[in-house]
């Protein structure tokens, strides 16, 4: 029943989802309260929704899917922002400084511009056409159906480069040996496949929390010292104290999700987390346990809800770098992925790979 | 347990005739219960915390002795550790005659099909009692219950009932306050978990009526009211105690299984050594 759904929801992830795909799709008009469109801090304290007990109130079922591309394109230089009038005109995007009808704006890096240009393009999702037919409202991944927050930002990475920094020679080297024997092995077992495929964790949830290929909501509980933050992909929920909770754990252990603490700054909940594994992605990276993230919630007004963050990892990137994403409220609320419980992807992948090698060695 | 139920009551007389119609012996006239809980700043009784039950409901939700557990290899470290049962009443599960018969050969094949082998998510009520704590977020509209068992979660709808989509494995769970006590309606639970690893099951048919009632400011009382005619004669209930994380350092944790059952599920499709 439900079950089957949702494991085939699994197996058009595995063929449809390519990184960040719909951060970058810009096939139909956002539906996000236009309010969203962020430049400066939120405006006045007392617009926002509170909690009884005075800090601000960040519950709520969002949409973290963004038309912003992580790295700006490259046709826009320095430029940090975009005018709500070069929006309307239908700047924005993977199409970056450019009008409609100019020449795209070329890849702006991983995850950038460009990707609009390639021949033959889905105008439902605004990816490449697949040949398979895949009914994407189904699975929530029409792009008409999709909530986008507006921002007027041209990269979610912040700064005056709009790009994620280069990786250290170390780290390069880390992730192509990683790679290689990825490729060499790939259909050995399960340990070889990607952790998505293996439901363990989707490649963007972080933290920090970035957009995925489909049900990219995040619902927030707030209640006592904590808030509950649970991101639909892939029913991943983290309990966050803020009031400081618990002290650190110890630096020998580590969780794919690392370990957070968060604290009240004004009307910011800033949340720090350590304790990672080296199996853990960032953005394409498997960081190193050194690694640490720090997020701040905060509400823009009702409906939004701004989220920063800074990826700190000595042994990956060559300087810290940060970036910023509008979150904009959903009506429904979010349903269980049930990933691995429907993970008969993984069973058939391998099967059929153990297949084809009986096969090729009956040919010999 | 025995001795909570029956000495104290605190089943209001219109909240039995409303949820167990026909379902237990109704425990007598309401008496206001001795514990005041403390309050959330909406005037709701504070369920906030981490919790975990100390019973041994998982192995068998009926009295059992200690066992050799299924793996032999395992010795006395995963045996079976004994419980004097949770379930009221008689302390039996009044299963129709074909499902007794499917509870057998659950039992007797539950290395293989018990879901908690393969990290399935654990359902209702069973994730309540898994050997693993979980934490309680209470907000005026939700109540989110995170499960560090499988890293499941709930999110209880506690405004106007909602209809789910469709099954899941945790279900569909709308609550309100009876007093003190947290009453949630699950439905829509598919029939793919088990009640415990004894193989005890259900259907796609069960309800569950939960209720978490504060007892004293580090236990709750624990009730499931499990109603599923596709597989019951008739209505039955368990209840236990759930404890209060004291720790200092008391946290969710992760635990990510799905990891650990892949030698299970996936290992006969590896690649072998070339011979």
């Amino acid at each position: 029943m439900s079950h089957r759904v949702l494991a085939s929801t699994v197996m058009a992830a595995a063929v449809l989802l390519t990184a960040t795909a719909f951060a970058q799709n810009q096939a139909s008009a956002p539906k996000a309260t236009p309010a969203a469109a962020v430049k400066t801090a939120p405006a006045s304290s007392s617009a926002i929704p509170r909690t009884a007990d005075g800090h601000p109130d960040l519950s709520g079922v969002y949409s973290n899917v963004t038309t912003v591309p992580i790295a700006r394109p490259a046709n826009c230089g320095a430029k940090e922002f975009y005018t709500a009038e070069e929006i309307a005109a239908g700047m924005g995007g993977a199409r970056g400084c450019a009008l409609p009808g100019a020449e795209p704006a070329g890849r702006g890096g991983r995850g950038g511009a460009g990707r609009g240009a390639a021949a033959n393009i889905d105008p439902e999702t605004g990816q490449p056409a697949l040949a398979v037919h895949y009914d994407t409202s189904q699975f929530g991944l029409s792009g008409n159906t999709i909530v986008r927050s507006i921002s007027l930002r041209t990269s979610i990475v912040t700064g005056p480069e709009g790009r994620i920094p280069p990786v250290t020679p170390e780290a390069q080297k880390r992730q192509a040996d990683r790679r290689a024997y990825n490729n060499a092995h790939q259909w050995d077992g399960p340990e070889s496949r990607p952790i998505g495929e293996r439901c363990i964790s989707w490649p963007g949830e972080g933290p920090p929390m970035m957009s995925e290929g489909y049900n990219s909501n995040v619902q927030i509980v707030q209640g006592g010292s904590y808030v509950g933050v649970v991101q639909e992909m892939i029913h991943d929920a983290r309990m966050i104290p803020t009031n400081g909770g618990p002290a650190p754990l110890p630096e020998s252990v580590h969780q794919w999700f690392g370990s957070s603490r968060g604290h009240w700054e004004g009307d910011k909940l800033v949340v720090e987390t350590t304790n990672y594994t080296d199996k853990t992605q960032i953005q394409g990276q498997f960081i190193t346990p050194k690694t640490k993230v720090i997020e701040k919630f905060s509400r823009i007004d009702a409906n939004n809800l701004l989220y920063e963050f800074t990826v700190d990892d000595p042994g990956t990137w060559t300087k810290p770098w940060s970036g910023e994403v509008t979150w904009t409220k959903i009506d429904s609320p979010i349903y269980e992925y049930a990933c691995h419980e429907g993970n008969y992807g993984m069973a058939n992948n391998l099967s059929g790979a153990r297949a084809t090698e009986k096969k090729a060695a009956e040919q010999k | 347990m025995r001795g909570w139920f029956g000495g104290l009551a605190v089943v209001s007389a219109a909240a039995a005739a409303y949820l167990f119609v026909s379902v237990l012996p109704v425990t007598g006239q309401a008496q206001a219960p001795a514990y005041k809980a403390p309050r959330t700043k909406d005037g709701k009784a504070d369920l906030n915390g981490i919790w975990q039950a100390m019973s041994t409901a998982n192995w068998d939700l009926r009295a059992h002795a200690a066992a050799q557990g299924p793996v032999l290899s395992l010795g006395a470290e995963f045996s079976i550790p004994p419980g004097p049962g949770v379930i009221d009443g008689d302390g039996t599960i009044p299963y129709l005659p074909a499902a007794a018969e499917q509870q057998k050969k659950n039992f007797a094949n539950r290395l293989t099909l018990d879901p908690e082998v393969k990290c399935y998510m654990a359902g209702v009520p069973r994730s309540t009692y898994m050997p693993y704590p979980f934490q309680i977020v209470q907000s005026p509209k939700t109540v989110m219950i995170v499960y560090e068992y499988a890293g499941a979660v709930r999110s209880i709808n506690m405004e106007k009932p909602t209809e789910a989509p469709a099954d899941s494995w945790m279900g569909w769970s709308n609550g309100h306050w009876e007093g003190d006590t947290l009453v949630v309606t699950v439905t829509d639970l598919n029939d793919q978990t088990w009640l415990d690893r004894a193989g005890d099951f259900h259907s796609d048919a069960m309800k569950v009526t939960e209720r978490y009632t504060p007892r004293s400011a580090d236990t709750l009382m624990y009730e499931a009211t499990i109603e599923d005619p596709k597989t019951f004669s008739r209505p039955w209930k368990i209840s236990m105690p759930l404890y209060r994380h004291v720790e200092k350092n008391a946290q969710i944790m992760e635990y990510k299984c799905s990891e650990f059952a892949e030698e299970v599920l996936y290992g006969k499709y590896r690649k072998q050594p070339a011979k």
